[in-house]
């Protein structure tokens, strides 16, 4: 176990308005390790963005006790919530730069807010400019700007305050998919070069696994699940999990009514020749729907789904042989 | 077609009117922007809601607006002879002015500075910034270009409404043209009147816009 950046005790946040309450996150219990990327990962309206606001008190929690960096934040006074904010930083879906600001200025803003004065802070700046390669870019507007320029910029201003920590709310959900790379990949380097502790709250499997080391999923303002990106990504153990990390071939099953059965395999599974091997011994042959390799902590973990022939007694077996081999399979029959 | 005298009167109305204007502007902002900035912050979804506070202004401000200017004037008549020692004259024209323009001139502060991201505000805050550096930084800076425009409609209306203060005996143009143009029925009078306050709107309205254009950044 290392050092615990973010404790979350039986947290909840729940929202009076006047057509009544919203339980928005309920008694969360999370501990987020120093140096760690955590993901928190749910559909729209789990909650994911009220629990990240709560970690800087941009939403204070109705409920439950709040640590950061061993700090009782809900002890905090308002003057103290300033200083500790910016040692969290938090990058947004919609970027939020000042657009009456240039980007250099923009870069300068938290230092200025820290008493700097503003030559010095446009200094500092630039050289933040230059971590995210944004150098030539300072005196542009963000409306001059790319979705993926806009984060970057907005990932600079947040390391211009020298931060323990990094929020990140969505902050690829806007962004084309290559772009989407280029931002998780700046923000891993960050991480292991910086030491900076990340969460990144998301709705897409895909950022979990290409940058995440733990996960936690979140349904109707509860946490369901938690564990290692492997374990989601292997055997999601709840059904809202299974969603989740089904959803990329949900397509394909869609349109197949016949029993599917869903195989992950890695490196090691590839010694045997399996899918071979089930046809060659139970003589019936199956169906490839969907397939795909993907890299989640630098291992390349495979997933298949497969249709089941209707014959029921000879697809019992085929079930029951991927389970003896130990690939995490399970049937995944879709249902809407 | 002119009298020199004539000449003379409308170039003093002219001066009346813009010193009228310029300085009821000018007072009204500076009651206005920060009854503007009380009521956007103390709103619920503002940044430091406070419902009790927002209320009293929220409902002075709405007394205010509703009393029909002239009445305003005639209201006020004992608090503008304490404060420039006369009921009439041009001095005496701009402290109802002020007072009817302030609320006014708020509530188009307060519409700019929602118009404001509210992503924006929580970046900043998230940055640590306070309530004061958000005000300043922030909400004013980022609403820049909409709060010049609204300049540009308060100065706007302020000429309008001086007009209405020739009616009790204020000054400048409008004063001339009702003295002279609706009493005495001097059409000569009256026209170059209503033209230079038309121009003089017009002025402001392409300057104005010029200026809160050429300061947004938004555009790329």
């Amino acid at each position: 176990m290392g050092e615990i950046m973010i404790k979350l005790e039986n947290m909840s946040k729940t929202f009076v308005s006047g057509s009544g309450e919203v339980e928005a996150v309920r008694n969360i219990d999370l501990e987020i390790e120093k140096g760690d990327i955590f993901g928190i990962i749910g559909l729209s309206g789990a909650g994911k963005s009220t629990l990240v606001r709560c970690l800087n008190l941009l939403e204070r929690p109705t409920e439950g006790k709040v640590y950061v960096d061993g700090r009782d934040m809900l002890m905090l006074t308002n003057r103290e919530l300033s200083v500790v904010r910016r040692e969290i930083g938090m990058i947004f879906q919609h970027f939020n730069l000042l657009m009456q600001r240039n980007v250099l200025d923009n870069v300068a803003f938290p230092l200025e807010i820290a008493g700097e004065k503003k030559k010095s802070a446009r200094e500092k700046a630039g050289k933040y400019l230059e971590i995210v390669g944004l150098a030539e870019k300072a005196a542009a507007y963000p409306a001059q700007l790319s979705g993926g320029q806009k984060q970057r910029v907005a990932i600079a201003r947040v390391l211009a305050s020298d931060p323990k920590i990094l929020l990140c709310d969505e902050a690829t959900s806007a962004l084309d998919p290559q772009t989407t790379k280029s931002i998780l990949s700046l923000i891993k380097n960050i991480n292991r070069d910086m030491g900076i502790t990340v969460v990144v709250i998301t709705h897409e499997m895909s950022v979990v696994q290409e940058i995440c080391n733990k996960v936690a999923v979140l349904d109707h303002g509860r946490k369901v699940e938690e564990g290692s990106v492997e374990e989601l990504f292997r055997k999601p153990k709840t059904e809202e999990a299974k969603k989740l990390v089904f959803s990329g071939s949900a397509h394909i099953r869609r349109m197949h009514s016949s029993r599917q059965i869903r195989v992950v395999f890695d490196g090691k599974s590839a010694f045997e020749p399996i899918l071979g091997n089930i046809v060659l011994e139970l003589r019936t042959p199956i169906n490839i729907l969907y397939a795909n390799t993907q890299t989640i902590n630098g291992n390349a973990e495979g997933e298949m789904i497969l249709q089941l022939p209707d014959n029921e007694e000879i697809a019992n077996k085929m079930v029951q042989y991927f389970k003896e081999k130990n690939l995490g399979a399970e049937e995944v029959n879709y249902v809407d | 077609m002119w009298t020199e005298q004539e000449l003379l009167m409308i170039l003093q109305g002219l001066w009346e009117t813009a010193v009228i204007v310029f300085v009821s502007t000018f007072f009204g902002y500076v009651l206005g922007l920060p009854l503007g900035v009380l009521l956007a912050v103390t709103d619920s979804d503002g940044i430091k809601p406070h419902p009790m506070l927002y209320k009293v202004l929220d409902v002075v401000t709405n007394i205010l607006r509703s009393v029909p200017f002239i009445i305003l004037l005639v209201v006020l008549i004992p608090l503008t002879r304490a404060i420039v020692g006369k009921s009439y004259g041009t001095a005496a024209t701009i402290v109802p002015l002020v007072i009817a323009a302030a609320p006014f001139i708020g509530r188009m502060v307060e519409s700019s500075l929602k118009e404001v991201d509210h992503g924006v505000i929580e970046a900043a805050q998230s940055l640590g910034a306070g309530t004061f550096k958000i005000i300043w930084n922030v909400l004013l800076a980022e609403a820049r270009t909409s709060l010049l425009v609204g300049v540009t409609i308060a100065f706007g209306t302020i000429l309008g409404y001086s007009a209405m203060a020739g009616a009790v005996g204020g000054g400048g143009l409008g004063a001339i043209a009702i003295r002279y143009g609706y009493n005495r029925w001097q059409p000569n009078i009256l026209w170059p009147c209503v033209i230079i306050l038309v121009l003089l709107v017009q002025m402001f309205q392409v300057l104005g816009m010029k200026i809160s254009k050429d300061l947004d950044r938004r555009r790329s």
